[in-house]
């Protein structure tokens, strides 16, 4: 089964983010360990959220909102997709990240098509019958 | 902690650090039976204590030195039954080793060099093809017997036997643990890739309904081929081969339908092939041949076939001269009549179906593909789009009767009945 481990860095403001040299060296050692496991299948760093933006919809109409955004915590810093046998070896894995005091890490399972219903699979089959234009990389 | 909350974690625990535990301390002991009986030792005494203490802060150098501690008891105990002198001098000299051994677990590398040598050993050629696939899965991949019993479809005795008369060939043969020599090495790896491998197709060909240790063979092998990777990154044919189980592994949502019936490459749903392993597999299919130059070997040949259809947007635009050509080259240095069958179809689908016949055809009287389904159905494919409709129901048919697969026979019956309705 698939995980995503979502990383929520502890820190008062985005701005306040600013790893050591040590921290981004305990970082890339423990990626290094989860692809030496064989279990890592992507990772990627995010921009802080004060430069993105989120939409919604009220009253009908799409609203655009620039971050910043008014709580700084709780949101997500980088994510990992690890392939594992159980939530527990996820669980596993994320215990081993460095983390700082505050830092904390959200493990959720990746749904998988055979997750789903018969009718929905059909459904899904019949909404896509044309793959994204990413199949065709490089 | 709950003693199940505990086992739980140690199950967890135990998938993740038992292949370095194990090879570090055969490193130790020179002995991979032994090295496993030390760390069974270790897993049993944290199953009696860890529901009680909780889980160590870091739970692998726990088992490990639990079991270099059971180590030095089980050699103590031996002293005082055989003889004296001799085994003193080992367990001095163990001992020497293992306090050493602290110091050299703290370098990454060695640990590296630990699991390579493993890996190696499990999967020696002087082993039946049986025995390395169960050694390699319970030592490096951790799984218990009844798992590979349940994966294999085989009785749970018959793999326990395997392992311990594997176990027992490897100490008699007095097999260093090593990593092979230059001259040795390409033979060795390619026991080990073919291990690998093997163990992949055999969860590919699990259908639905089956129990889910076969499928989760894909992902064993997997885990087993990026590890590898890792160990010896300079080594083309690694990353062919994990190229090719990504890319392969990118379909599995696809291969099968709602009602768990088989589908073929060109009718399925490419929105359901898996990007991500279709992405991955093209990057370790580019570092192959960065690595390997024109000189592909089998699996980097066969990734670059499954690379082909990945990079096809829809079955028509699958570009088949490609295909025909890397065909061509894996005949080339592994000739096989399936490989020539293969070939058949790309040129088929390359110059039309009269061209792929002729070489169908020339394998008519194939010994080795006397009982392959495989032969027909494609025979039956081509007569079928030549309109020879009653020679290719016959082919269907004759198909349908070679299959072991029950859903197989379902789609090559409803072929041939198909035929017989457009024929009328």
């Amino acid at each position: 089964m698939r995980y995503m481990m979502f990383m929520y860095p502890g820190v008062p403001t985005e701005a306040d983010w600013a790893p050591s040299a040590d921290d981004v060296a305990a970082m890339t050692r423990y990626n290094e360990e989860l692809t030496r496991a064989g279990v890592l299948l992507a990772l990627d760093g995010l921009h802080p959220a004060s430069e993105g933006a989120r939409v919604s919809v009220a009253g009908g109409k799409r609203v655009v909102t620039d971050g910043p955004f008014a709580e700084a915590k709780e949101l997500v810093g980088g994510y990992w997709i690890i392939q594992v046998k159980s939530k527990q070896e996820a669980v596993e894995w994320a215990s081993r990240c460095p983390l700082g005091p505050d830092d904390f890490i959200e493990v959720r399972r990746v749904y998988e098509m055979s997750d789903f219903p018969a009718d929905v699979q059909e459904a899904a089959g019949e909404l896509s019958s044309q793959p994204p234009e990413q199949t065709v990389a490089q | 902690m709950t003693a199940s909350d505990a086992h739980v974690a140690i199950d967890a625990i135990w998938r993740i650090e038992s292949a370095r535990l194990i090879a570090g301390l055969a490193r130790m002991v020179r002995d991979v039976g032994l090295a496993e009986d030390l760390a069974q030792d270790a897993l049993v005494i944290a199953l009696e204590r860890w529901p009680e203490s909780g889980v160590p802060d870091n739970p692998g150098a726990w088992l490990m030195a639990t079991a270099k501690h059971r180590a030095i008891d089980r050699l103590r105990r031996n002293t005082r039954l055989e003889d004296k002198q001799h085994e003193l001098a080992r367990a001095f000299g163990l001992q020497m080793a293992l306090a050493a051994s602290d110091l050299e677990a703290a370098l990454d590398d060695d640990i590296g060099d630990d699991l390579l040598r493993l890996i190696f050993t499990t999967c020696h050629p002087m082993l039946s093809t049986e025995a390395r696939v169960a050694l390699t899965l319970r030592l490096l991949g951790g799984l218990a017997t009844t798992e590979i019993a349940r994966a294999f479809l085989i009785p749970e005795s018959t793999v326990a036997q395997r392992i311990v008369r594997a176990k027992r060939t490897l100490a008699g043969a007095r097999v260093p643990f090593e990593v092979p020599s230059r001259g040795e090495l390409a033979a060795r790896l390619s026991s080990v890739l073919e291990v690998i491998y093997l163990v992949f197709n055999e969860g590919y060909s699990a259908t639905a309904g089956d129990d889910w240790m076969r499928p989760g063979l894909c992902d064993e092998a997997l885990r087993l081929g990026r590890i590898l990777a890792e160990l010896v990154p300079k080594e083309p044919e690694v990353h062919g081969l994990v190229a090719l189980m990504e890319i392969q592994a990118s379909r599995s949502g696809a291969r099968t339908g709602v009602s768990g019936e088989p589908v073929l490459l060109l009718d399925q749903d490419r929105s359901r092939w898996d990007l991500l392993l279709i992405g991955r597999g093209l990057k370790a299919l580019d570092r192959a041949e960065e690595l390997g130059g024109r000189a592909l070997g089998p699996y980097g040949l066969q990734a670059g076939i499954a690379a082909c259809h990945a990079r096809a947007r829809t079955a028509a635009e699958t570009n088949w001269p490609r295909i025909a050509a890397l065909y061509a080259a894996l005949a080339q240095i592994a000739p096989s009549p399936v490989v020539e069958l293969n070939r058949a179809v790309a040129i088929a689908m390359t110059f039309g179906p009269g061209a792929g016949l002729e070489l169908v055809d020339a394998l008519a009287s194939e010994p080795s593909l006397k009982a392959y389904h495989l032969l027909p159905s494609v025979r039956g494919d081509l007569l079928e789009k030549l309109g020879r409709l009653d020679e290719a129901r016959a082919e269907f048919e004759r198909a349908a009767s070679l299959t072991h697969n029950e859903r197989e026979r379902e789609l090559l019956l409803k072929r041939s009945r198909a035929g017989a309705i457009t024929s009328r």
